[in-house]
């Protein structure tokens, strides 16, 4: 069994935990409810032994570093902490509705990193600007930072939905009314936002500690920073709308959403669309 | 005076931080769709002649320098100092606010109050603050004749958290204002075994003086099995007036400081030249030559002449060099060598050790930056003041003890700025031990 090997299965195990949550929400089944949380952290663990395994290989290969050094590596490190960040949001507001906003964006985050033809797969050797720890570092609270953005989009998705049952009248309503009230999801959106907020800080300072350690400039506006920053931005605005303006509900979920575009842009749009000096993260 | 009123209320406003921020955002988008700093010839090329000259109107090709992106910054900034300046004595009343002067009717409409009464005799002589002192509550109370009212708080401070996010933005920016003012930016390429006391800047390609040398004593690369480079390497020597001071190998991620000024492994260049020691066996005399590709030297008191006849390589870098040698008036000996290798070789009678190189130079970028540390001392503050604002909130419960005709009244009020449920819950916890204490009174 290696990595890839578990990686692969990953992808397929959280498929079917997608379709367990959304037989769930659908068919309102609660019995299902502890079988699905089970199955998805069973899947979760296979994913960790994944990581765990490839980080292992690549010592094997006499080139051992952390697997989070490129495209791939960090597409699965983003499925797994979006899994982390749901099941602990599970775990701490005792609800699996939220599963089937969440669960599918890691599916299909290891789906693309399984399937997609532009993204090399095979654990390569760093070439030597990327041998920092600041790197591990900004790459981590990125990443934690982009998971939490991406939950809140799905929260945003969850909360659209309800909305709009809601706003259809009453034979609709049944279909939604065993998902949380409105208010709690504009409040975990929010929650959600904050943290990804913090992460997101942390990721740029410590990308600009490791460019500054690198090649002596903290910020040099190449388009992968620059969009960084303009997806800080967004959510700082949205964080400004929302304490200062009392924006919140429709308006807070559409933004949710929306930022999860920037975030996307910034990740990947930038590598394959613009062209810039971010060497680090782009397809082979 | 109403004008200056009305300016003001302008630059404190949130709505002008939403604009001002969505317009940097919006605005950054185009440096990223077009690239920056190229030549004027390039933007003619690529998007015609009518829009390069508007770009070059608008500073396009260099918009994160450009006069109105600073403006833009500066706005943010005025905002930014304009708003805290409008709203922080309030909040500064608030932290330091004689919790205990507020009148009764306010602390009854707190969003969290219950009330106990009793008529048991013995329930005044309950210290409440006392019982109370549970979980890190910190009581202050005033004696109101037979009355008393307490009153305890957390996270006072954690008010300031969003003012703190506020000034560290404004702390990165004077960082990054000290390093564009009193710093430079600048890069170098120095042969091994050659030194420098200069650096050209990237902005006009201008000397600056170092105020000492730098020397390069070795450049080597190292390479993966795959072909792909493991690691550069520069080993440098400081020398102050012709001494020197210290040695250092730096690499990509590991540069080199002296007196403010940082040296980092950017690049380098392979020369078509060759660093070859020599090394008398017998003696063990050793000297290196500096030798042009396809060139004879000699080293006269051995009588000994050589050169690099031939040389393989891929790209820039040498793998395999032919030396010529020729010891006295014995027949020349060639050999390949490989780079870096050596070799023995015997010639009239005595034996020598050769050692090839190809002669690198390592390039360097050079940065002076003065500001970098207040620069990362606002992002320490910002994660912060963020992490104040987000977690932490500032929890007040005030306690009122009153002896009536009948009995004795106890309110317990509370309020949170931020996070209620949490708060509620931790209210919910003090009323349980009201209602504990009290029974367990009542029993005695
Ligand atoms: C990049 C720039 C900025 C960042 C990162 C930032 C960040 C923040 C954060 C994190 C909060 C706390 C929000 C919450 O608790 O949910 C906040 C609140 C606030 N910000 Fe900003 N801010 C920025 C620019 C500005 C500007 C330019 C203004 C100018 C008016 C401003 C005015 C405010 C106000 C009034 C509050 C509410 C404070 C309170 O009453 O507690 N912000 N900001």
């Amino acid at each position: 069994m290696d990595s890839s090997q578990l990686l692969g299965i990953t992808t397929f195990t959280y498929l079917f935990s997608t379709l367990l949550y959304v037989f769930l929400l659908v068919f309102k089944t609660p019995r299902l409810g502890p079988i699905t949380t089970f199955f998805t952290v069973v899947a979760f663990l296979i994913q960790t032994a994944g990581i765990a395994l490839r980080w292992v290989e690549s010592y094997q290969m006499g080139i051992g570093h952390a697997p989070l050094t490129n495209m791939y590596e960090s597409v699965v490190f983003f499925a797994w902490t979006i899994i982390a960040l749901y099941l602990a949001i599970e775990w701490i507001f005792n609800t699996r509705m939220i599963g089937a906003f969440a669960v599918p964006l890691a599916f299909l985050a290891m789906a693309y990193a399984s399937f997609a033809g532009n993204i090399g797969k095979s654990i390569s050797p760093l070439v030597p600007a990327l041998q920092s720890n600041w790197l591990i570092a900004h790459v981590i609270t990125c990443f934690v930072g982009y998971a939490a953005f991406a939950v809140a989009a799905g929260l945003g998705i969850m909360y659209l939905l309800k909305n709009q049952s809601q706003a259809a009248g009453e034979s609709l309503t049944a279909k939604t009314d065993h998902l949380p009230s409105l208010s709690f999801i504009d409040d975990l959106i929010h929650k959600t936002m904050i943290f990804g907020f913090i992460w997101l800080s942390a990721g740029i300072i410590t990308g600009a500690i490791w460019a500054n350690s690198a090649w002596g400039t903290y910020w040099s506006w190449d388009p992968k920073e620059t969009w960084s920053l303009i997806t800080w931005f967004f959510y700082a605005i949205t964080l400004h709308a929302r304490y200062t303006r009392g924006w919140a509900g429709k308006r807070i979920a559409l933004l949710a959403i929306l930022g999860i575009v920037s975030v996307l842009f910034t990740y990947y749009g930038v590598n394959f669309l613009l062209s810039g000096l971010h060497s680090y993260g782009s397809g082979s | 005076m109403k004008l200056i009123n009305h300016l003001w209320a302008f630059f404190a406003s949130v709505q002008l931080a939403i604009l001002t921020l969505s317009s940097i955002a919006i605005t950054s988008i185009i440096g990223t769709l077009i690239p920056q700093g190229e030549s004027h010839a390039f933007y003619v090329d690529k998007f015609g002649a009518k829009t390069a000259m508007f770009f070059q109107i608008l500073d396009i090709p260099a918009m994160y320098s450009s006069w109105w992106f600073y403006g833009l910054l500066g706005l943010l900034s005025a905002n930014l100092i304009i708003c805290s300046c409008d709203r922080f004595p309030a909040v500064w009343q608030i932290i330091t606010a004689d919790n205990l002067a507020i009148p009764l009717e306010r602390v009854e409409k707190m969003s969290s109050f219950q009330q106990w009464s009793t008529s048991s005799e013995r329930f005044d002589s309950i210290d409440w603050p006392v019982a109370l002192a549970t979980c890190g509550w910190r009581w202050h109370t005033k004696n109101l004749g037979k009355n008393s009212f307490s009153f305890a708080q957390k996270g006072r401070w954690s008010r300031v958290g969003v003012y703190i996010v506020h000034g560290s933005i404004l702390i990165i920016f004077v960082g990054a204002i000290i390093g564009h003012f009193f710093g430079f930016k600048g890069s170098v390429m120095i042969p091994e075994l050659h030194s420098t006391e200069k650096i050209y800047t990237h902005l006009n390609s201008m000397p600056i003086d170092l105020g000492f040398t730098i020397r390069n004593d070795a450049f080597g690369i190292e390479f993966y099995d795959n072909g792909m480079p493991k690691e550069y390497k520069s080993t440098l020597t400081i020398l102050e007036n012709g001494r020197e001071i210290f040695q250092k190998d730096i690499k990509v991620n590991n540069p080199l400081s002296h007196k403010g000024i940082t040296f980092y492994q950017s690049s380098y260049q392979g020369h078509q030249e060759f660093l070859m020691r020599i090394t008398d066996t017998a003696t063990s005399e050793s000297r290196q030559f500096s030798l042009p590709f396809q060139q004879q030297l000699s080293w006269d008191d051995k009588n000994l002449r050589f050169g690099i006849i031939n040389a393989e390589a891929t790209g820039q870098r040498v793998l395999r060099a032919k030396v010529w040698f020729k010891g006295g008036e014995e027949p020349a000996i060639t050999e390949w060598l490989t780079n870096n290798g050596i070799i023995s070789i015997t010639s009239g009678g005595k034996n020598y050790s050769l050692q090839v190189k190809q002669l690198y130079s390592t390039g360097l970028q050079v940065a002076k930056d003065p500001g970098v540390w207040i620069v990362y001392a606002g992002c320490g503050l910002l994660l912060l003041g963020l992490y104040m604002a987000f977690f932490l909130s500032h929890k007040r419960i005030w306690l009122y003890q009153q002896v009536t005709a009948t009995g004795v009244s106890v309110f317990l009020a509370g309020s949170s700025n931020k996070n209620k449920p949490a708060f509620a819950k931790v209210f919910t916890r003090l009323e349980d031990l009201i209602s504990q204490t009290i029974g367990h009174h009542d029993r005695e």
